[in-house]
């Protein structure tokens, strides 16, 4: 019963969806909104507190063993705990001083910060890897060179330079994000397929 | 080593250190670089200068602090847009790291406008902000059917009923668009449940990397726009004549290309040397 | 002598009442346009004269098909006088009738008969009285519109309700810009409904579905006769066996990154697929595993997965709680969080697979200093370039959905994956003929596409 309980449960919910997509009537509307819009938040909200305690424990864990680095570890709960306290109703809720300043003056500039140093991988992956080791190697270091430059001001090549590179964006780059697009939509509804079916059961454990 | 096994394998700390300092020294001394202005952020401006005053429109920042260098910029623009044509803006915050972050901006677009015209945008006359809420699915799906679905309350909690301009504002048959801004799977959403279910009419701001993957929608006239990273955010500055931090990033854009390219080309160098001098030993 | 004095004064005194009214209020007298001047015979001739337009013809009204009801499709015959003759038509307003008051509660209606109580256990339950004789109006559309899309609301009980099975009837009314109405005859009676069938999905969407099924159970009985089933080698499910034996050697850890993805994205549900093959191998090789997790819903599944995945290699003891964590659910604390990990624990081999966004670089690129082994995978078109980059091997698309069965070898699953890749052999014979009819028949394409049954 362990292993049929969800089995069945997938199937019912998933035959049911893919049933409810080609039924517009109103009284499948609704047992759509009420399925499928109602419950995953109230899943998602109990999820989430499991998932806090798993991040609690295992800090802990990591702080009581005095694992390489676990003064990192006080910080992370240190984080947790302070906005938990800081957006409690009695600090002023979400819009407190309190929340507003972590946000403003730690949120914003370390994920800003995080996301600035892309730029830097960029550059350190595009020098490794962007080498003429072959024809298709060569092609790529020569496409990216181009897109790169479409912003450089290069006289009358600017013009041909920005052509160019709208047509590699456009034209050979789309169809193979299209291409790779339709593969992923058949993955999607094989992958659906095989777990409504009940012939993908590795996320349950094996029988 | 030989001059071009450095060059071969320069140790990617150096690559950061010039990358870094040219950035630097890019902020430091302007420049300007011509800018063309693509159709696509031509036809959102088109579309956004042809709506009367008080005709309103959603804008949905849907993004968090880490690609504000991108998308904040096109934020400003459009709201300076808007407010400048009396376009009233229903606005919301899909993202959860969002919402503190788009109500500074709303904020900010407002002391801006006063500053410039001495005019005062009001809350709940000339922009409503309607906050966060999670699962954006849901959200996008129950503004389809009204807005005081998802969302009763705005995020400074007071009845949509009691704001003045909500009135005659249901759902997304009232708004003459919606002008999506977002960094993450959110315009995914947009165009499958908005545009796909409501038919509403919708244009999008993405960040660079993301833009190129819209442009089937576009051609299929499922979006009617697109900005796309900085370059659609400076174009749209220029359009509205609000040139500022996107038209700024444009040339440090230009050095760290120029870099990157210069690295690739040194690299090669390297390269070719190195293969040559194998082929010769052989 | 008192009666004839008192007489002559009143008379004197209607007299000059009658001369003020005279005096200061002229337009009793003359006529005058709204500047106080008179007008002369002139003026009058040139003034505007409203001039009615010919009326929209043909006006009807029907349900609007594959829909949940609540809406009729209202279309006509463009006025004569739009574009054309008098070429003075700037909208078209749409009237219905009957005219519809309410919402009030059903027990508010003292007994009225002229209410009719809707009622709808999520969608509200109100009452609406119906006058007919008297008309709504909806809305204008532009010159050269033919069709109104009257929409209303399925909530019983709030304003812009259009009640299914109630019939209505419109007329069309063409305005000029001084004002000028010309009226259509009313429509014969429509009423909304829902259908319990979608025509368009299911020839679109219905239709390719079920031929994919049908070849997927073809595929499945195939399988299950012993057929042998052939699949091309690919480079990073074959690299997967050296990867955790590279880790077991040097004795250092596996991370597994599930990726930014809810528990809803199929890219997820893959790669816990995959998580549960992997983790079974690396419990065989007692190698130290870490799963990092984004979003809590995963983790819970997650820990469910690998649990059973120990259990299946006979290794419960090596199990344990922290093996699978949760860290935070915003972006690029996660990723510094699992860049950390990656630097400090020196992780010999890296799983990335699932749905990535802009963190993929940072990800890749600390896993390249940490000098790990990498093997990506994701359907995100957007990142596989920089996958592709950073990653020793790089699962493209729809590669991610099948290294389930590539990793198992379960007929059942190679079944499945072969049934993928002749619909995709069929897709594209379909656009293949699709690209030379758009060239030589693009009617026959179209008309073909925009089929309906």
């Amino acid at each position: 019963m362990k292993r049929q309980l969800p089995l069945l449960l997938i199937f019912a919910f998933g035959a049911f969806m893919v049933v409810q997509y080609f039924i517009p009537h109103e009284a499948s509307e609704f047992f759509y909104e009420f399925v499928a819009l109602d419950w995953p938040p109230i899943v998602g909200v109990f999820a989430l507190s499991l998932g806090t305690i798993s991040l609690v424990r295992v800090s802990i864990g990591k702080i009581q063993r005095r694992e390489p680095n676990w003064g990192y570890t006080i910080v992370t709960l240190a984080g947790l705990v302070s906005i938990l306290i800081a957006g409690l109703p009695w600090f002023g809720g979400k819009q407190s001083t309190m929340v507003e300043w972590e946000f403003n003056n730690v949120m914003l500039p370390v994920t800003a910060s995080m996301f600035a140093i892309l730029a830097f991988f960029i550059a350190s992956a595009a020098y490794r890897a962007f080498r003429a080791r072959s024809a298709l190697a060569t092609l790529l270091l020569v496409s990216a060179v181009i897109v790169m430059m479409r912003f450089f001001p290069l006289g009358p090549l600017t013009e041909t330079t920005g052509a160019i590179a709208d047509w590699i964006l456009n034209v050979p780059n789309l169809a193979a994000k299209r291409a790779i697009l339709i593969g992923v939509g058949l993955g999607i509804v094989s992958t659906a397929l095989k777990i409504i079916l009940g012939v993908e059961r590795s996320y349950l454990g094996r029988d | 080593m030989s001059i071009f096994e450095k060059m071969f394998a320069i140790d990617r700390r150096w690559v950061y250190l010039t990358l870094g300092i040219a950035v630097i020294i890019a902020l430091l001394i302007p420049f300007s670089i011509p800018l063309p202005i693509s159709k696509e952020a031509q036809s959102i401006y088109d579309y956004v200068d042809r709506l009367a005053p008080g005709d309103v429109i959603h804008l949905a920042m849907d993004y968090d602090p880490s690609v504000m260098g991108e998308l904040q910029p096109m934020t400003y623009a459009i709201l300076k847009q808007c407010f400048d044509k009396d376009i009233k803006v229903v606005v919301s915050a899909l993202h959860q790291f969002g919402p503190t972050l788009a109500a500074n901006t709303i904020d900010s677009a407002v002391a801006r406008h006063r500053e410039k015209t001495g005019e005062t945008k009001v809350n709940g006359v000339d922009y409503v902000y309607l906050g966060y809420k999670p699962y954006p699915i849901l959200i996008i799906l129950g503004m389809g059917q009204n807005y005081r679905i998802p969302f009763p309350r705005d995020y400074y909690g007071v009845p949509l009923d009691s704001l003045p301009m909500m009135a005659t504002i249901r759902n997304y048959n009232d708004v003459k668009g919606v002008l999506n801004v977002s960094g993450t799977s959110a315009t995914d959403y947009w165009i499958n449940y908005a545009q796909g279910r409501y038919n509403v009419p919708l244009a999008i701001g993405v960040t660079g990397v993301m833009a190129t993957e819209y442009y089937p929608y576009l051609q299929t006239n499922q979006i009617f726009g697109i900005l796309g990273g900085l370059k659609g955010a400076a174009e749209y500055e220029i359009l509205t004549d609000a040139q500022g931090p996107a038209v700024e990033g444009m040339r440090v854009q230009l050095v760290a290309h120029s870099i990157v390219i210069l690295f690739i080309i040194i690299g090669n160098i390297g390269f070719f040397a190195i293969r040559r001098s194998k082929n010769k030993a052989l | 002598m008192r009666h004839t004095t008192l007489t002559s004064r009143f008379t004197t005194r209607l007299v000059a009442t009658l001369a003020a009214i005279l005096l200061f209020t002229p337009n009793l007298v003359t006529a005058q346009d709204s500047t106080g001047l008179p007008i002369t015979s002139e003026i009058a001739q040139s003034a505007p004269v409203v001039v009615r337009p010919a009326p929209p013809t043909n006006v009807r009204a029907a349900d609007k098909p594959d829909d949940h009801g609540h809406t009729i499709i209202v279309s006509w015959d463009l006025s004569a006088d739009d574009g054309q003759g008098n070429k003075n038509v700037l909208t078209y307003r749409v009237l219905r009738t009957p005219k519809m008051s309410g919402p009030i509660h059903p027990d508010s209606t003292g007994g009225d008969a002229a209410y009719q109580i809707f009622s709808s256990l999520p969608y509200g339950n109100a009452a609406w009285k119906f006058v007919e004789g008297e008309w709504d109006t909806l809305g204008e559309v532009p010159i050269g519109s033919t069709s109104y899309v009257n929409e209303g609301g399925k909530d019983r009980d709030q304003n812009g309700f259009l009640p299914d099975r109630v019939p209505f009837r419109y007329k069309v009314l063409s305005a000029t810009i001084e004002g000028g109405l010309g009226e259509s005859e009313t429509s014969a009676p429509a009423e909304a409904s829902g259908q319990f069938l979608h025509h368009g999905k299911l020839l679109h969407i219905g239709i390719p579905v079920l031929v994919f099924m049908l070849l997927v159970f073809g595929f499945l009985r195939a399988a299950k006769m012993g057929r042998e089933l052939y699949i091309r080698p690919l480079a990073g499910i074959s690299a997967v066996d050296e990867a955790i034996g590279r880790a077991t050697e040097m004795n250092r850890p596996i991370l597994y990154v599930l990726g930014l993805g809810a528990v809803d994205e199929i890219a997820t549900i893959a790669s816990l697929t995959i998580l549960s093959r992997v983790a079974k191998r690396v419990a065989e090789h007692r190698t130290e595993l870490l799963v990092p997790c984004y979003d809590a819903v995963v983790m819970t599944v997650a820990q469910e997965t690998v649990k059973q995945a120990y259990l299946d290699a006979g290794r419960p003891d090596e199990y344990k709680e922290d093996i699978v964590y949760f860290v935070t659910q915003e972006q690029f604390a996660y990723v510094a969080a699992v860049n950390g990990t990656m630097l400090r624990r020196q992780t010999a081999t890296n799983f990335y697979l699932g749905v990535f966004f802009a963190e993929s670089l940072i990800l890749a690129e600390t896993g390249s200093v940490a000098g790990s082994i990498q093997i990506s995978g994701t359907d995100r078109t957007t990142q596989i370039p920089f996958f592709v980059v950073a990653c020793d091997y790089t699962l493209i698309g729809e590669e991610v959905f099948a290294a389930s069965a590539y990793l198992s070898r379960e007929p059942k699953l190679l079944g499945t994956l072969k049934a993928q890749d002749y619909a995709k052999a069929v897709l594209l014979l379909v656009l293949l003929g699709g690209c030379i009819g758009a060239v030589f028949a693009p009617e026959l394409i179209t008309s073909i596409f925009s089929m309906n049954f």
